[in-house]
């Protein structure tokens, strides 16, 4: 793993946070849209797991704000998926820590999938719709990209 | 706070955090679903996420300009020659329309032509498009700082599009037609028969759910703008009925339209305000209680005699050829 020098990389992960929100909201043609991984959500984790000191909770609460404001949904429902998720990452970032990578990928599907659990029920209780089900495909292509993201993020931490 | 380094007061801490925020993320959602206060915080929010949402449409914006800039001097000739047919098929229908207008005006007893209904139009240009099954919305570049409030017509080629959702400072969110969680109040034209069209989802579709298996419609009827619920004025184009199903063993006959407004085809949509008095703006409690001036302009029970027979020389050009002065002496 990697040796931390210096403070702990809160800026980077800011920025790498703000560089996931612009790539979760860039529009994209309807079919690739519905299988775009929800960057910002992986990249929270990231940094939950790794170096849950940097962000924390308050990260993973204005990440999901953010959402919020750019989806137009009700204020709070990503913010609150987004907390919980990142909160179990916290709770449990030892031992997802040691695990190799692909472990780790199921690790995200299952926090994804939980994240989207949140939000679908939330659309519920509002009297949004619901009735797609290619909602649940994202947390599928997210689990696929977990090791290319913990690949960059690596690198980037390595190099500053 | 030597001891909230290890470990398990620290999973206690993170714990506690996560209660305050959860309870935060509830708050918010319930106040946001009230309406009221947190509405100006949301635009305010809008604005701060108003430049990061410029950014993100950059690419398509910046490869417009490209194929702007390399069209050929051919292209943009053939285009010039296009454009300039379709002014002159314009030109013509509005005569026609100006004379329909003045004649529409007579039959209502009114000395003066009525002015259009639409009193200001403001071009606004699509900064981002969200059309997917649950969400059918744009985003565009003009908001409170232009005088756009919520819940304003907005058009685009062909007819109706949507109406504005949430206002900026400098942005604004349009509901397209086609949302699931839009309708509007539309009629027939061809029979007058009154209903609501409601988004699908699909880019391409609204559904009338609301009209009985013996309603008058069928395939091709252009559904207009019926004037109802406040938004929309009366008139206006809406769809056109694509199929009609109609199962004698259910109640409801199933239509499905196709929304007549093309966002696709440029990337400009049209903001409009009306006249509150005029008789084809919308219909809501607050244009109604106007006063005077939107009494006067309705339609009277009892119309005065018209003024003079002969038709004044600018209005209505008469499809034969005129008569000659000395024979209609």
């Amino acid at each position: 793993m990697i040796s931390r020098r210096g403070g702990e990389p809160r800026l980077l992960a800011v920025a790498t946070a703000l560089a996931a929100l612009v790539l979760q909201v860039v529009p994209l043609p309807y079919w690739l849209s519905i299988l775009r991984p929800a960057v910002l959500v992986l990249v929270v984790l990231y940094w939950s797991v790794q170096a849950p000191r940097t962000g924390g909770i308050t990260l993973g609460f204005v990440s999901g704000l953010a959402l919020d404001v750019f989806r137009g949904s009700v204020l709070g429902q990503h913010a609150l998926a987004v907390s919980l998720v990142v909160y179990l990452a916290i709770r449990f970032h030892l031992q997802i820590r040691n695990t190799p990578l692909f472990q780790q990928a199921l690790f995200a599907l299952a926090a994804l999938f939980l994240y989207e659990l949140v939000v679908w029920s939330i659309d519920g209780w509002s009297g949004h719709p619901v009735a797609a089900s290619t909602r649940w495909l994202h947390p599928i292509t997210g689990a696929l990209v977990w090791p290319l993201i913990v690949i960059v993020l690596d690198r980037l931490r390595a190099s500053r | 706070m030597g001891a909230s380094r290890s470990l398990p007061s620290r999973g206690g801490a993170a714990g506690f955090r996560f209660f305050l925020y959860a309870v935060l993320a509830v708050l918010l959602m319930f106040f946001d679903q009230r309406g009221g206060w947190l509405e100006t915080a949301r635009s305010g929010l809008g604005a701060v996420a108003y430049p990061i949402q410029l950014a993100v449409s950059s690419p398509a914006t910046a490869w417009k300009w490209v194929r702007e800039s390399a069209a050929t001097r051919a292209q943009l000739q053939s285009e010039n020659t296009q454009l300039h047919a379709r002014l002159h098929q314009l030109e013509l229908r509005s005569m026609r329309f100006d004379a329909l207008l003045r004649e529409n005006a007579q039959l209502r007893a009114l000395r003066t032509a009525l002015p259009p209904v639409a009193e200001k139009y403001l071009l606004a240009e699509v900064v981002s498009v969200e059309l997917n099954p649950l969400r059918q919305r744009l985003l565009i570049n003009r908001g409170a700082q232009n005088g756009v409030f919520k819940g304003q017509a907005v058009l685009a080629a062909g007819g109706v599009l949507g109406q504005t959702f949430r206002v900026s400072p400098w942005s604004a969110e349009v509901i397209l037609a086609t949302d699931p969680e839009h309708a509007i109040p539309v009629r027939v034209e061809r029979s007058g028969v009154r209903t609501i069209a409601v988004g699908t989802g699909s880019a391409g579709a609204l559904t009338l759910p609301y009209l009985p298996v013996n309603a008058d419609v069928a395939a091709g009827d252009v559904l207009l703008t019926s004037g109802l619920g406040g938004v929309f004025p009366e008139g206006y184009p809406v769809a056109v009925v694509q199929d009609v199903k109609r199962d004698p063993a259910q109640a409801l006959a199933q239509v499905r339209a196709k929304p007549l407004a093309q966002i696709e085809r440029d990337r400009e949509v049209m903001l409009v305000w009306f006249h509150p008095g005029h008789p084809a703006a919308p219909w809501s409690e607050a244009t109604a209680l106007q006063g005077d001036a939107a009494l006067a302009i309705r339609p009277q029970a009892a119309p005065p005699a018209p003024p003079r027979t002969r038709t004044p020389p600018a209005a209505a050009p008469p499809p034969v050829a005129p008569p000659a002065p000395g024979e209609s002496e």
